[in-house]
């Protein structure tokens, strides 16, 4: 059988690259399990249905086995010319995507259950787009890229749209899918202009040409442009953000909850891979944008957030202005970098941890309530304290007050911004600075009605808190505490990371 | 080398393609405007690899051109569930969330 094809291949002078399989084994871990679960959900059909969660969680956990080994092992590993990279930095986003999905796959497990709705498809959905992210983690080079954003967003659009016979879900995903679409196609165009300019789609072979002239050819400007314009609107900064708050009202909220926490996450990955590897040199460009995008973002999505009357659309709000904060430090990439990346990092792992907390906490008390409005929250001390002190601690994080984790982050961000000593980055600082305590507000309102008000109808019935959402508030209430008081135990010499161009 | 045709001829196409996506209340149509930009894309990837005689564009547009089809599979498949639900797919019905 071989002496058959052996002629065609003689022909040939294809020389398949070196693939080094631990490095791509949390990603091959991950597809098998997808594809078995896929397989499951087609061959079983309802049979299936008792063993989609649990084997999601398996295949999470079973996905952090070979980024710890990849850890421990502490070498830089890279491939394919340097376009498929894993060092501490993607090792570390790596593990808080599986992490985060963990926590998703807990919070939901009820919350699909107890809907009239089909369960396999949506765990393959889920697997499939965090493949997506972890693959963005590593991803070095333009077209990688482009199909880590697509592999993560396309399950999203269907995850959007997930109560079918719902209006307002079909909205969401609607409104989700164009504009999601929509800017991926911009952000193609920004890239087929860059490799046009540079001749070649690595990141590092891009960042060379481009840097290569004093002035950037009009190519590379739009290019650059429209690259950061799409990414944009998959950070949800402002004036890109119209599709976050409908989107996430709209989503079953686990979905919301992995969207606001998890898709921000990989656009920002994806952002500092392109602004750290493939710009760097044209700051010029990226960094008057960047300013202007996280200036913006924050104080608008402040503003907008104290008029909310939703807590699902407050946290929307509120994430734009966060994706303001982590973006700020990116402004400043040419004068700080290691600062400046490590600030970031910082802020998407313990956003990611607070947030979900957050989110955890809507869906527990939307179980009693069926409401999503802020009022619905009055005097939870009274019948929910646990559920309380939770949302305390992840709103007050969220607002940055020490000694939570969300301190920390904050303090990170304006490190950065002020150690750059630029005019920019002062006046960036300033902006960080009034914006916290605009937000304070909104947060701290929250936190009043909770504790001092009366439960509307003095209904003191408790909420009845699943174990799996349990658990998925505890992980994330810990995480948020601990990492705001042993900063530097938790994360070890992940503290400080650094962007390997290429490797 | 008529390279500059290429672009000019992706470039209208991208703008046609934009203002398709704004201007338009009918989903199938802002559709269709979305890929008229990724065709734009192909154009350019086309032209530039053949320029520089590089097989990384036409790698690419291929690329483009798979994921376009399940974005656009994904997007019929919404645009046909929201018809069932409210028998229309004009874009500025859909209202219900705002705030």
């Amino acid at each position: 059988m071989l002496s058959s094809i052996e002629p065609f291949l003689a022909v040939t002078d294809f020389n398949r690259p070196a693939i080094d399989w631990h490095a791509a084994a949390p990603e091959l871990t991950l597809l098998g399990f997808g594809a078995l679960i896929t397989m499951i959900d087609i061959g079983w059909l309802e049979r299936g249905r008792k063993l989609a969660a649990p084997l999601t969680s398996l295949a999470l956990l079973a996905t952090m086995v070979p980024i710890i080994t990849l850890a421990l092992s502490g070498e830089d590993r890279s491939m394919f010319d340097g376009g498929f990279v894993v060092d501490d930095y993607s090792l570390i986003i790596k593990a808080m995507f599986v992490l985060t999905g963990y926590v998703i796959v807990l919070i939901s497990s009820h919350y699909i259950a107890e809907g009239d709705y089909w369960e396999n498809e949506y765990y393959g959905l889920l697997l499939s787009s965090i493949l997506g992210m972890i693959l963005m983690a590593s991803a070095r080079d333009l077209i990688s890229i482009f199909v880590a954003l697509e592999l993560l967003s396309i399950p999203l659009y269907m995850l959007s749209t997930w109560r079918k016979r719902d209006l307002k879900s079909n909205e969401a995903g609607l409104k989700y899918y164009l504009m999601g679409v929509f800017a991926s196609a911009v952000m193609l165009y920004g890239m087929s202009l860059l490799y046009g300019a540079t001749g070649s789609t690595l990141l590092t072979d891009v960042n060379e040409a481009v840097s290569a002239t004093a002035t950037p050819s009009a190519l590379v400007v739009l290019g650059i442009i429209f690259v950061v314009v799409g990414f944009a609107f998959k950070v949800s900064a402002f004036p890109f953000h119209t599709w976050a708050p409908d989107t996430y009202e709209g989503a079953p909220t686990p979905v919301t909850a992995f969207i606001s926490v998890a898709s921000k996450a990989a656009g920002f990955v994806a952002l500092m891979n392109l602004l750290f590897v493939g710009f760097f040199g044209r700051n010029d460009i990226f960094e008057p944008l960047i300013w202007a995008l996280a200036a913006a973002s924050m104080t608008a999505g402040n503003l907008m957030a104290l008029r909310q009357k939703n807590i699902v659309r407050l946290l929307a709000y509120s994430g734009v202005a966060q994706a303001g904060y982590m973006l700020a430090p990116l402004a400043v990439a040419s004068d700080v970098p290691d600062k400046a990346l490590t600030a970031s990092v910082t802020y998407l792992v313990i956003y990611a941890a607070m947030n979900l907390g957050a989110f955890a906490v809507v869906i527990a008390v939307a179980r009693k309530t069926r409401s999503g409005l802020i009022t619905s929250y009055r005097g939870l001390f009274r019948y929910a304290p646990g559920l309380t002190v939770a949302m305390t601690i992840f709103l007050f994080s969220l607002a940055g007050i020490p000694p939570l984790a969300g301190w920390l982050a904050k303090f990170r961000v304006m490190e950065a911004v002020i150690e750059a000593d630029t005019t920019a980055g002062l006046v960036l600082g300033i902006f960080v600075a009034l914006n916290s305590v605009i937000a304070l507000y909104y947060y701290a309102r929250i936190g009043f009605m909770m504790w001092a008000e009366e439960a509307p109808d003095g209904d003191l019935k408790p909420v009845s808190v699943p174990l799996p959402l349990g658990v998925a508030l505890t992980i994330t209430a810990v995480i948020t505490v601990v990492m705001g008081i042993f900063p530097g135990d938790v994360l070890g010499r992940f503290t400080e990371v650094s962007l390997l161009a290429g490797g | 080398m008529l390279l500059n045709q290429f672009l000019l001829l992706s470039a209208v196409l991208f703008c046609i393609g934009v203002y398709g996506v704004l201007a338009r209340k009918n989903g199938v149509l802002v559709l269709m405007s979305i890929e008229l930009i990724l065709n734009a894309v192909n154009i350019n990837l086309v032209a530039f690899g053949a320029l520089t005689a590089d097989v990384g564009g036409e790698v690419f547009a291929l690329f483009t051109i798979a994921v376009a089809a399940a974005e656009v599979g994904i997007g019929l498949a919404i645009v046909l569930l929201i018809y069932r639900n409210r028998r229309s797919i004009d874009l500025s019905e859909a209202d219900l969330l705002k705030g």
